[in-house]
């Protein structure tokens, strides 16, 4: 949903990042309102998923400039919780195991730690359980999965959906999610995409790393950006998916190289 | 799990227990010799079989050598320049805690251990020792009333010599091994406890035990016995000031279990560890063993070991009596320069005897970390089964993990399971953790009470939750 007058929840100007000496981000401009659903599309070694990482504080990666503004506050300098406290979302692409960590205690940790940040007070052990059983709806989970430790032995299926269970229960303001689709067969698909939908409103903005089309059939995006080498070459519509679908990104190679070589055109 | 708080206010602290109380000392003159030995056992006025076990030990110690085939180094311990008793002043053991010196009191309750009527915890029985004495023995009358026995070993000698001759040295004899022998020698105090026939211990019982001079050794000796079908639930505690040098603590415990007895021993070391540059600490070389004498019996081992700047220490069991049953669950945490050389032995010698060992051993920063375990099927121990289960976790790249397993089966029918697993708690864990707003430190202890989750459950509950948070404490700035 496009509202010109929604507040900005997300800037990002300029921002260049390396991961050990490989500059990966090349200079990113984006700008996300209230509401707004933005899909940033691109083939592997785009440095969609660096942006992803960059976003949420992962200390691989190092910001060698530009700006990022959360709410009008630099993001950069907090630690990756306190962005998450903050209402900064990352859902991600490989969900890793972590044994003997109770999945039901973990989310109630972070969800007390989100609810912190948003001023609200703690959940006791008996509260927690009813709000998470409601939420387990949204992505048709399996109470069971609480019991194990997190994300272990789970399909790829089960790791997506525990992640949109994340932020079913940590209720960003910005959601960011990498590669969501990957990996999902088409009813998994279906489920962790309806999460999304319903998850999404006016007060908040979800930015969408996919390598396909299809899930931007399930969700649909106000805007689309096409993302390679380190920049966002070009934005549009819907319907710019489509046309990417439709021609595959071997013109986004030709305009690559174009811009290559006559730099100082690009606007 | 701690709120993100607690645990924050627990990691931004150092070794909180190094502090010194000032109070008058009686020691006696630093050395070893047989006379110190006859000393020790004049001032305890002990009787003639006791200072003979002493004075046997003690001469098979002097022709004994110190063992060095643990993955340990340190410099060599001069003998001759500890103290072997030393005991704060006072007389006679008090009858009643209102006598006991208040600094005393004011010292375990800064332990956490409130000894006075008002404050001692409730469904624990406390044992405190301070250096070489028992000073305060809680509960003592509710215990009687069950026939229980729970005591210093001093007041055993005197009140119980029966017992005491009856069962002493017969787990661990006087020669068992150097620091055995050493121990039987000059042992000054520890605990004594007696369940009679039959009796469920009506509650927990605990020592703690307190080094608090700089230049006194600690060599404590504790016996449990539990009769026919009596049953037992026991937790040791220790702290120890911070001190530049080294202190000695070798100790001794033996554990008894007659026919369908069973006895639960938990410990949670934290001696100091000595400095992030391995400056100071205690050396702890222990002996714990624990026989399962009668049939259907059962003995369990639980230890979190934290502390000490060396750890010497297998807790074992002999599986004597048909039906027997030997445990064994262990947390070693090790960091900066400590080292840790632990594990157990689980000895099958009736029929149908059955161990299980399951040790995690978490190193980090310099220190180094060893399991050694030894499960041994004699040729009576038909249908006998073990399983083991050894993880190691390592935490930043600097940390040594070993594990040495020995299997000796004279049972060619014998089940025995070994499992091992070696892991790191990688930057992706802690990343997607503090993705979701859980701070550095309390990721790292989620994830560090996740992987002993198996051998706190086996803590007694009062316990479990100060094991998680000393573990935290114990790994403040270890990872990253």
């Amino acid at each position: 949903m496009i509202r010109p007058d929604a507040p900005v929840l997300l800037e990002i100007r300029d921002l260049t990042a390396r991961v050990e000496d490989q500059p990966i981000l090349k200079g990113v401009s984006l700008t996300i309102r209230a509401g707004e659903i933005h899909a940033v599309m691109g083939r592997n070694g785009s440095g969609k998923s660096t942006l992803s990482k960059v976003l949420a504080g992962h200390p691989a990666y190092t910001v060698t400039g530009g700006t990022v503004l959360y709410k009008g506050e630099d993001l950069l300098s907090l630690e990756p919780e306190l962005r998450a406290r903050a209402g900064l979302f990352l859902g991600f692409q490989y969900p890793v195991e972590i044994p003997g960590v109770s999945n039901l205690e973990f989310l109630r940790v972070a969800t007390n730690a989100r609810r912190a940040g948003k001023g609200q007070e703690e959940l006791d052990t008996f509260a927690f359980e009813d709000l998470v059983r409601e939420r387990l709806q949204v992505v048709q989970m399996d109470p069971a999965f609480l019991e194990r430790s997190v994300n272990e032995g789970f399909s790829g299926g089960e790791k997506k959906r525990n992640e949109i269970l994340q932020m079913a229960l940590l209720d960003p303001l910005v959601a960011v999610l990498d590669e969501t689709d990957s990996g999902l067969d088409i009813d998994a698909l279906r489920i962790v995409a309806g999460g999304v939908n319903h998850l999404a409103g006016p007060d908040n903005a979800t930015l969408l790393i996919t390598h396909y089309q299809r899930l931007l059939d399930v969700i649909t995006p106000d805007y689309v950006h096409v993302m390679a080498a380190g920049r966002i070459l070009r934005t549009g519509g819907k319907e710019l998916a489509l046309e990417l679908e439709e021609r595959g990104y071997d013109w986004v190679d030709a305009e690559l190289a174009a811009t290559e070589r006559t730099p100082a055109e690009v606007g | 799990m701690a709120s993100s708080a607690t645990v924050g206010d627990l990691v931004s602290q150092p070794y909180k227990y190094g502090f010194v109380t000032d109070i008058e000392t009686e020691k006696i003159a630093k050395g070893l010799s047989e006379d110190v030995v006859r000393l020790i056992s004049a001032k305890k006025c002990e009787p003639a079989f006791l200072l003979d076990f002493r004075l046997r030990s003690f001469r098979q110690w002097l022709q004994m050598e110190e063992p060095d085939w643990a993955s340990l180094g340190h410099p060599p311990i001069d003998y001759q320049e500890i103290i072997y008793y030393a005991a704060p002043k006072q007389q006679e053991k008090k009858a009643s805690l209102d006598e006991v010196d208040p600094k005393l009191l004011e010292t375990f309750e800064k332990l956490g251990i409130p000894l006075s009527e008002q404050k001692r915890l409730s469904n624990v029985a406390v044992d405190a020792v301070f250096d070489s004495v028992s000073i305060a023995t809680t509960y003592r009358e509710k215990l009687a009333e069950h026939g229980v026995i729970f005591c210093s070993i001093s007041e055993a000698v005197k009140d119980h010599a029966d017992l005491i001759e009856k069962y002493l040295g017969t787990v661990v004899p006087g020669n068992d091994n150097y620091f055995a022998a050493l121990n039987s020698a000059v042992f000054s105090d520890g605990s004594f406890v007696f369940i009679p026939k039959g009796v469920a211990c009506p509650m927990e019982l605990s020592t703690y035990f307190r080094i608090n001079s700089g230049d006194t050794g600690q060599f404590e000796r504790t016996l449990i016995v539990a009769e026919e079908g009596a049953s037992v639930s026991y937790l040791e505690g220790c702290t120890a000031p911070m001190f530049d040098t080294n202190q000695l603590h070798a100790a001794v415990v033996e554990l008894v279990a007659l026919d369908d007895a069973s006895i639960k021993y938990s410990t949670v070391q934290n001696w100091y560890a000595g400095d992030e540059n391995g400056k100071g600490g205690i050396y702890n070389f222990v002996t714990k063993r624990g026989q399962c004498r009668g049939d259907r019996s059962h003995i369990s081992w639980t230890q979190v070991e934290t502390g000490s700047a060396i750890t010497w220490k297998y807790p074992s069991c002999v599986l004597q009596g048909a039906d027997s049953v030997g445990e064994f669950y262990s947390v070693a945490l090790t960091n900066n320069r400590q080292q840790a050389d632990t594990g157990t032995k689980m000895i099958h010698v009736g029929p149908r005897t059955r161990s299980t060992i399951v040790s995690k051993g978490i190193s980090a920063g310099h220190s180094s970390n060893s399991y050694r375990g030894l499960v041994q099927l004699g040729p009576k121990a038909v249908g006998a089964r073990n399983y083991s289960q050894c993880d190691s976790m390592l935490i930043g790249d600097q940390a040594a993990a070993n594990t040495y397993p020995y299997i000796r089966s004279q049972q060619p029918e014998a089940l025995i399971e070994h499992e091992a697993s070696t892991c790191r708690i990688s930057a992706d864990q802690l990343f997607y953790l503090q993705s979701r707003g859980i701070a550095f430190e309390e990721a790292v202890s989620m994830m560090v009470s996740g992987f002993c989750r198996d051998v706190f459950n086996q803590l007694p509950m009062e316990f479990a939750a100060e094991a998680d948070k000393l573990l935290a404490l114990k790994l403040e700035g270890s990872v990253g």
